[in-house]
């Protein structure tokens, strides 16, 4: 789960990291009663989105007056903002962060995230702040300096020190970059966060350390016991249909292409849309409807698949393992009748009481098409898709 | 690893049908549904645990308040995890801690700092002591005609010399049932969990059907996500006699999305399928150009090897 740079700031400043005076606001008049607020004649107003690069695509305004400040408010509120991050769809920024603005002397990077291979937390710096670090990492790999943390000990002084040698910073900083640092280090810790990246670390005139942007990911996994993180969630910033299925304990991702995909497991799932895509298709989303797949919840399925108005054909690839064949054939039996589906709908059932499974499908009478095999699904389903295409296509030719 | 105490019976790696095993987690309801599905099987299970219900009895078999009492009263040797995500790394240092051989944790959900202390927990143990996790977030291990230690269907798997090992439970129900289909059984089948910190990586499974006698073929079965999939491929290339086969689900995963799998999201680069496809092929690694040819590459490989 991501939170917003504001919500991230409040939470480092909590463990000691440095940030720059800010203040939330939902209106272009409240934006300018933030300024007031933090006094001063230069402010940045940034827009809150769960994405990175916002600079590029406008989202952070210098400004100089408070009319300035409400101007900036103004166009951002409501505005769809796109970064490389967000894809084509973009991302609406619905609040903006009023900061007071920062005599910036140095731009410098650090992040901590968990390292796969290493199997632990590995902190991640370099003097070379401000631009995208896997642009750094292809072009000056050597200025990116890298520091395993042990787990069971956690991030040490020293290790802190050496960082803040490798970011460059002087002596008289060290111990405000000590306490940065580790400050971030337990935020990570005992939030159960995933990736914290500050991005730029900057270094003041007065040589203060601020930290003037905070993006931090959390373990979906940890949020059990992190209530507080939990209630950070900002609905807006993530797609409605996957929020809609999270709710009833499925895995959905909004896609592109136009063939609707109900599959249960993970690895089952990706490989069918592969599958689909070797066919000439295109998947219109992921989704897992995991074990335990009962009628009731196999309607929702066929509902949040089918929210999707682009969608062109719908396939069922279930291979019933802890789920049995007739469960499913039945549940899609249900949800065909009570949904009044307007698209072909493929079928490929397998593992556990298989036979039944179909036989109850071949006597609902129904129009569904069924394949034995994945590959014949992903081609029945390309199929039934191009031809919905092309029907469609005539009757709007007919129509006009 | 072989158990050297099961001699006079086949061998196969991690279980075999002579191996005792226990059910952490026995008296809840997805528990007892596996373990009875288990023992159906044919796998040996001897008891099981529910802290605070020991002394009872369950399936006609003996609960236990630890894993030690169980390892000490019926000799567990395995030990299976059902217990929920909150509690389930508890679980699994607690078997290690009691002396069990080899531990699948099932749940999905578990938060990555526990597996992070989990991991850190097992390196203490000396190499020859230290029990092998395979999971979190996994269908189990399956030596079929011998023993399940899992909660797949047993009857897809039919008994053979091809080592499978991979992330997903589905998937590799499909490249079971892609095999017998073709007449082709399986030596033993290992599920590593879609998990980014797991117990078990590709590697150390491949390592494990090197040495065994039976496997003369391995089928890997990964994803998008995380630096196991090539690791597995460097490994094959320096250590490996035995062909190895892979296939990569998630060609068409966008980056930056969680697929599911909390371990399937691609973050730096290699990590795509078509990367990771790239990068296996160069290594000597047979590729499926698609998830509906694993059982005929198998199979032509397998030809070849004739």
């Amino acid at each position: 789960m991501d939170i917003h740079e504001y919500q991230a700031k409040e939470i480092l400043a909590e463990y000691g990291v440095k940030i720059a005076e800010g203040g939330l606001a939902y209106s272009p008049e409240e934006a300018v009663q933030r300024a007031r607020e933090i006094g001063g004649n230069i402010w940045v107003v940034k827009a809150q989105i769960h994405s990175g690069a916002r600079g590029k695509a406008g989202g952070i305004k210098i400004c100089r007056s408070h009319d300035e400040v409400k101007a900036a408010a103004e166009e951002l509120l409501g505005k769809k903002l796109i970064t490389h991050q967000t894809g084509p769809a973009g991302k609406v920024c619905s609040r903006v962060y009023v900061e007071a603005g920062t005599d910036i002397a140095k731009e410098l990077y650090l992040c901590f995230l968990l390292d796969r291979s290493h199997e632990r937390i590995v902190m991640v710096g370099s003097a070379q702040g401000g631009m995208e670090i896997e642009k750094l990492a292809e072009t000056n790999p050597e200025a990116i300096k890298k520091i395993y943390i042990e787990p069971a000990v956690g991030l040490q002084d020293f290790q802190a020190r050496k960082m803040a040698f490798a970011l460059g910073l002087e002596t008289a900083q060290l111990n405000q970059a000590v306490k940065t640092i580790k400050g971030c280090y337990r935020a990570l810790r005992d939030l159960d966060a995933n990736m914290l990246e500050i991005n730029p670390l900057v270094t003041t005139s007065t040589g203060e350390l601020i930290a003037l942007d905070a993006k931090m990911g959390f373990d979906d996994n940890a949020l059990f016991r992190r209530h507080k993180i939990a209630e950070l969630r900002d609905k807006t910033q993530v797609d409605p249909r996957e929020v809609a299925a999270a709710e009833h304990g499925l895995s959905y991702i909004g896609l592109d292409g136009d063939i609707g995909c109900m599959i249960n497991g993970a690895g089952l799932a990706m490989a069918t849309m592969d599958m689909i895509q070797l066919a000439g298709g295109e998947p219109a989303n992921f989704l897992d409807v995991g074990g335990g797949a009962s009628a009731e919840r196999t309607e929702k399925a066929f509902r949040l698949v089918l929210a999707d108005k682009g969608v062109k054909a719908m396939l069922v690839n279930i291979f019933a393992g802890i789920n049995r064949c007739d469960w499913i054939a039945e549940g899609v039996v249900h949800a065909v009748k009570n949904i009044d589906m307007k698209i072909p709908l493929i079928v490929r059932l397998s593992g556990t009481n298989v036979k039944e499974g179909r036989r109850i499908i071949a006597e609902s009478g129904l129009p569904i098409i069924m394949a034995e095999t994945l590959a014949e699904a992903a081609e029945k389903a390309v199929q039934a898709r191009n031809e919905m295409v092309a029907k469609q296509g005539e009757h709007s030719g007919n129509s006009n | 690893m072989k158990w050297s105490q099961n001699k006079g019976n086949t061998v196969a790696i991690l279980i075999n049908e002579t191996t005792r095993i226990i059910v952490q987690g026995f008296t809840g309801k997805i528990g007892t549904f596996h373990a009875q599905d288990m023992i159906n099987y044919g796998s040996n299970v001897v008891g099981g645990i529910t802290p605070g219900k020991g002394g009872q009895q369950h399936l006609g078999l003996p609960v236990f308040n630890t894993v030690k009492e169980a390892v000490q009263q019926v000799g567990a040797e395995a030990s299976i995890i059902f217990v929920p995500p909150a509690f389930a790394a508890d679980s699994i240092m607690e078997a290690a801690d009691a002396g069990i051989k080899y531990c699948v944790a099932i749940t999905d959900g578990i938060p990555t700092q526990d597996m992070m202390t989990v991991k850190n927990f097992l390196r203490r143990f000396p190499e020859k002591e230290r029990m092998i996790l395979t999971g979190p977030n996994c269908a189990g291990t399956i030596s079929p005609g011998r023993a399940m230690l899992g909660i797949m269907p047993g009857h897809i798997y039919m008994q053979g010399r091809v080592g499978i090992v991979g992330r997903s439970g589905t998937l590799g129900y499909e490249a079971a049932d892609q095999m017998k289909a073709l007449g082709i059984g399986i030596s033993t089948s290992v599920g590593i969990g879609g998990d980014p910190i797991n117990g078990s990586s590709h590697r150390d499974i491949l390592k494990i059907f090197e040495e065994d006698s039976e496997t003369r073929i391995v089928l890997m079965i990964g994803e998008i996500g995380g630096p196991q999939e090539v690791e597995a491929g460097i490994f094959a290339k320096e250590n490996m006699g035995k062909p190895l086969i892979a296939y990569i689900a998630g060609l068409t995963a966008p980056e930056g999305r969680r697929m599911g799998h909390a371990g399937a999201i691609i973050s730096s680069a290699g990590e795509s399928a078509a990367e990771k496809v790239a990068i296996l092929r160069d290594l000597g690694v047979t590729i499926c150009p698609t998830p509906a040819a694993m059982g005929t590459t198998v199979a032509e490989v397998l030809r070849r090897l004739a």
